[in-house]
This record gives structure tokens, sequence and C-alpha cells, in this order.
């Protein structure tokens, strides 16, 4: 195999991004991803078992799905269940596409609240990536939201439909902070992409095109500009050479053959637990325990989100399945208020109703669906009449929460699976319980008759973070402030492992200016990479 | 594993089926048993099937043998023993027969729903009026100032 400049493992939202990015120095770039290009004609929104095909083929969980291009985890050890997609675009296949940005506070909150870290970077630093990867992603939203510093989205908010109106009445009664949700969903035509039409069902892929995901947003623009994704490449191992570099990565083929891809600079982008997983299993006489890890501190720190999901029914009609998922979000309790028992905060993401089928599930999984010929008229009552909200709390890092290597479990090339454990802290605890009371205060503010929730939410381990974390500091961080490993001076990691916190939102648009900033550092250096 | 439904299996399954959705004249709406929506449900076990015929075999155990046999004051009764002991393989085959049944053209038009993929004609939502946002901007500030 011909040598390349650079081999970024991994085709997901921060693969697409720093691709794009490094397109311009006219390297040679290879990017491998263990999945397949995406067909949007065949996405389930395109069928009428599409509510169907979200529980399986196309559901969030790899181990549901249980495709050849997804690798197992042992997630017994966690009460919150892994979340990915496995293709070019990576989560963004599947995202809901809200797109909040972190606040100044989330950078520092050793300094403000005693906890944690600080970043070694702060909100300005990534500024002018967060305001790129917008211009780039499409983001619609509105100016001047109280909860941030200013930004600027491009295109007009989603729709705020009945359901939006519904909740945002309940939150004008209390007082609390609402607004309509930054998404990276183009609500006017964009950049070749067509306008939302309110498909309904975001999660499962967007046939519209309209939803920003990477293989339709950055990656025709990488490809363009040079950059060669090899799809159905699985990488095994990173290699070291003799010199203290890494060499290149052994990755399985489509035909299941083993390739050895020397490399001059290996990025990784495979997530917060595929990063580790592929770290771990890269040993070698200097890293015995696996590759850039002589810190110790790959895999451990591991943050999700956990998530309290609060819902509520109403008499008048809400928008059911029309519509994207987002439409606005409150920021009222998302900076640190010692008063309410814990630090830190969380946003509500609201939510504006489910189809038929969700609607079906859900009201029997809660037991409001009798058995019988009562059911119709029960049904009749929860069918577009439901709105609510998830509670997206910030997870502080803490050393115990681990992606390790499962001794037995194996993806179908025999490379050993990730293992998960992870416990909730009482700090995550009790902000739960507070995102429980006060969600379930705004659905009955909003007029709700029966209002219910679910905390932690068991399969909402969509946001992996903090398992290869940046820092100054070489015993007490995988990589520099610049996202470049402190053991191997070519290997570098762009994805949600590098977190220092995880911030109470959801961390895509994060993860994607992060991408950007670390490639810009890149060419920045380009003369002194490895100094 | 075999997990192929033998026919007194099958009998059972399309009897819960019309016990938990019997069809409705008020509604005008058939049961989850009409047999366009049974013939669905036994084309969608998927990932499934071996739960759904763990189900079936709980039903059966629960039954003293086949489901169908029982005469309907017993089948009741061993119903509402079935929702409470049938754990995750009943909610997984309770699943099934919901996709199935509300996907079906005579039911989504019963509920006001074009029977039609999202894809590619869409739907309409309201833009909203944002103006009660005024009040919500007029609160100032709410983000934290941090050092740099």
């Amino acid at each position: 195999m011909d040598p390349v400049d650079v081999v970024i493992i991994g085709a997901g939202a921060s693969g697409g991004a720093v691709a794009w990015s490094l397109a311009e120095t006219k390297m040679r770039i290879v990017c491998l991803e263990q999945g397949d290009w995406q067909k949007p004609d065949q996405y389930p929104s395109a069928g009428r078992d599409w509510e169907a095909r979200q529980m399986n083929d196309m559901n969030p969980s790899p181990n549901r799905r249980a495709r050849d291009t997804d690798y197992p985890v042992n997630e017994d050890d966690s009460p919150i269940k892994i979340a990915n997609f496995n293709g070019v675009g990576g989560g963004t296949v599947l995202y809901a596409a809200h797109f909040p940005r972190f606040h100044p506070s989330d950078f520092r909150v050793k300094s403000l609240d005693g906890v944690a870290d600080d970043w070694p970077i702060n909100y300005q630093t990534l500024e002018p990536f967060y305001a790129e990867n917008d211009r780039m992603t499409g983001v619609s939203g509105l100016a001047g939201d109280p909860a941030y510093p200013p930004k600027q989205p491009m295109m007009k908010p989603l729709p705020l439909g009945k359901g939006g109106a519904t909740l945002a009445r309940g939150l004008d009664r209390l007082g609390w902070h609402w607004w309509p949700s930054d998404s990276a969903i183009a609500t006017e035509d964009y950049e070749g992409r067509a306008k939302c039409i309110n498909l309904g069902h975001c999660t499962s892929g967007c046939a519209q095109g309209a939803k920003a995901s990477t293989d339709i947003t950055y990656f025709p623009l990488a490809m363009r500009a040079g950059v060669e994704v090899r799809t159905r490449a699985r990488v095994k191992e990173i290699t070291m050479g003799r010199n203290g570099m890494a060499s290149g990565v052994v990755y399985f083929d489509a035909d299941g053959k083993e390739v050895f891809q020397p490399a001059e600079v290996v990025i990784v982008a495979c997530n917060g637990v595929g990063t580790p997983r592929l770290l771990l299993n890269s040993k070698s006489g200097k890293f015995p325990n696996g590759i850039g890890n002589s810190s110790g501190l790959v895999g451990k720190n591991l943050m999700f989100h956990p998530y309290a999901r609060i819902w509520g029914y109403f008499d008048g009609p809400t928008d059911g399945y029309r519509g994207p998922g987002d439409c606005i979000w409150s920021q009222e309790f998302y900076e640190t208020d010692r008063a309410r028992g814990y630090l830190r905060g969380y946003t509500f993401e609201l939510t504006r109703g489910q189809g038929a089928v969700m609607a079906a599930v859900h009201g029997n999984a809660i037991g409001m669906l009798p058995w019988g010929e009562e059911h119709h008229d029960a049904y009749r009552k929860l069918h577009c009449h439901r709105a609510g909200m998830v509670g997206i709390c910030e997870d502080l890092p803490e050393e115990h929460n681990t992606v390790t290597l499962d001794p037995v479990l194996k993806d179908c090339h025999g490379i050993p699976a990730p293992k998960i454990t992870y416990t909730l802290s009482e700090n995550s605890r009790r902000m739960l319980a507070h995102a429980v009371a006060r969600g379930t205060d705004i659905l009955k503010a909003a007029g709700a008759w029966n209002v219910g929730h679910e905390s932690p939410l068991q399969e909402g381990g969509w946001h992996l973070m903090g398992t290869a974390r940046m820092g100054k500091d070489p015993e007490r961080s995988v990589v520099n402030e610049w996202g470049r490993s402190h053991d191997v001076k070519n290997l570098f990691i762009v994805d949600g492992s590098i977190f220092v916190t995880s911030a109470g939102v959801n961390p895509t648009c994060t993860i994607q200016a992060l991408a950007l900033y670390v490639a810009d550092a890149m060419k920045q250096r380009l003369a002194t990479l490895f100094d | 594993m075999n997990n192929q439904l033998t026919a007194d299996e099958l009998a059972s399954l399309r009897l819960i089926a019309g016990m938990m959705i019997p069809a409705s004249a008020k509604h005008g709406v058939p049961g989850a048993d009409d047999d366009a929506i049974f013939a669905d449900i036994t084309r969608s076990f998927g990932r499934d099937a071996a739960l759904v015929k763990q189900a079936l075999g709980h039903l059966h155990t629960l039954s003293g043998g086949p489901f169908a046999a029982l005469d309907a004051g017993q089948r009741a009764a061993v119903a509402t023993d079935f929702r409470k002991s049938g754990g995750i393989a009943l909610a997984r085959m309770s699943n099934i027969i919901l996709q199935c049944y509300y996907r079906d053209d005579r039911v989504m038009r019963s509920l006001g729903m074009e029977p039609r993929p999202p894809f590619p004609k869409g739907f309409e939502v309201e833009a909203g009026d944002w103006s009660a946002l005024e009040k919500v901007r007029a609160r100032g500030k709410i983000w934290r100032d941090a050092p740099a």
C-alpha cells in the first residue's frame, strides 16, 4: 500500500470536519470508515415501516442493530446504554441535530465551581471554529438568545408548531427561559440541500437531506478537494515505528483482508468509546497498555449526558408525527446555583410529539393502553396529544467510569470489543431529580393532564466523551491543548474523547468546532508539527 | 435455534393480538387479528423472533397447553396473568403487534392520517408566533462570564 501523508480513522462528525479542513493543504489524505455510505432514498422515512425500522436496523443501539459494520459493546455494567452509528456520517446520520454550543462557563468549571478541571482552551478559542462549523453545517435558529454570547444562525428557526407553542406557554407562565433551538437542519434550501419538509423523525436519517450529516456536508467537499474515503475499512491497530512515531494503521478491508496503511500522521476520530478501544488495542513494546497511554488515562473519565425524559399528554393537539423533533430549548437551569443541591446544570431540549406507532409503544409501556375495546378510546387520547422534553445533564469526569477491552467479546473481525463500566454520581442523581421536578412543573403549567418521566434514560448514551482528555500536563491528560498525543508526536485525536468536561448540551457542535481547531493548529505548525 | 412458530403458537398469537386490539365498530377499524394485519405481524418478527417464541411458550405454560384450547373465560384469566408476568418477551411481541396495527391503511385513515410514507411529500407544521420571546429577551443575559 502506498504511504499517505494523513490517515483519518472514522468518517463521522469530527472525521468529516478535520478531513475537509486539512484538504486545502493538498496532502494525500485517506479516511478509513468501518461502515458504508448511506443511501438517503433508503432511509426509513421513504417507507411505511419507518417507525419499525427505528426499532431495528436503524436503531441507535449498535447491539440492537447488530450489522456487520457495527461492533458489539458490553454495557452490562452501565445504567446508560451506548448509542452510535457506524458509517460515513457516523452519529450525525441518526442524531436529532440539536446543535447548541458550549457556554463560556463550561470551559472553566474548576475556576468557577471547584469541580473537575478547566479546559486548556476557552470559548473564545473555539468561537471562530463554531462560526465556521455553523456555516459548513447550515444551522437554523434565532439570534439574541440571552443564554449565550452573541451568535448568528444561518437560517430562520424551525417551526414552533402546536407542540412547541404548548410547551412555550408553560415556560412563559413560569417566567422561565426558552428560545428556538439551534438546529443542524436547513429551513431554507442551503448549499445544495433541500429545506426541511417536516418528515417527523430526524433520528433515523433524513431522506430529504435537510439534516446536516457529514456524509452530505463535509465529505463531498473534502473528496472534491482530494480526500479519499475507504468504506468497510475497520482499523485493528495503530502501529509504532522504530523512531517513536506512529507508522500507520492495520485495517481489515471489505474482503476481510488485513492491510497495512503507512502514514506520516494518524488522526483518530472514532468517538468516546471507539477511540479508547482502538488506542487500547494498539499495544507495542513501547506502549504495552495501549498507544499514547503513558498517563494511564486512555479509557478513563467516560462521560455521558445522563438524560431525564419527562412527557405529558394534553387535551389539545400537538404535532404528533409531523415536524422535526427539535423545536425549542430552555436553559433556565444551566448555570450553577448551589441552592439547588448540585453543581453545574442542564438544558431542556423540548420535543413536539411522536409517530403513531411510538405513541402506541410508549403508551403500552407506561400502562396507558388497556387491552380490549377500551384500547381505541385510550389510544386516541395519546396519539397527537403528547409533548415533552429531555433534561440533558452535565456529567462530571470520574476515573472509575471507563471504557476497557472486554476479555471475551469481539467484533466480526476478532478485534476485542469495548466494555463500559459506569455509575451515576450523586451530583448527577440530584441534577436528574431537579430536571424531573422542573420538567413536571413546565408540563403542568402548559396544561398536561398526565405527566410521566424516565430517569436516567436507559437508551440515552448518545454522547460519548472524556476518554482521552486534553490538557497541558502529560500525567493528567492524553493529548495536548491542540489535540496531539503527549506520547506520540504524529498521533492526533479530534473526537469527543478529548473533552475535559461534558457541559450540559449536545456535543456535536463542539466536537466539530474542536476538530476544526485541531486541524487549524496542525496547519499553522506544518513545518514544526512533530517538534 | 429454530424460532419458527408452530401452528399452535400462531393461533395463540392471533388470539392475543385480537384480545389486545379488537375490531371496533365505533371507530370503524379492524382488530389486530385481521387477516392483512396478522400477516404483516408474522412477517415482522425480525430481531425479536426468539423473544416472540419465548413469550408464546410462556403463554402456553400459563395455559397448561395451547391457549386456543381454552374457553373465553379461561383465556381472559390467563391473559391477565400473561400481562403481569410476560416481561421483556411480551413487551417486544406487543411492540410488533402495535407497529403493524398502526401502519395499516384503514387504521391510519381512521386517525386522520394519509396512509403513505413521510417522504417525499412531508407535512405542514405551523411556523408559530415568536413575539412571546420579547419577554424572554427582556430578562437580559443569563449566561455566566468566565475567566480567560
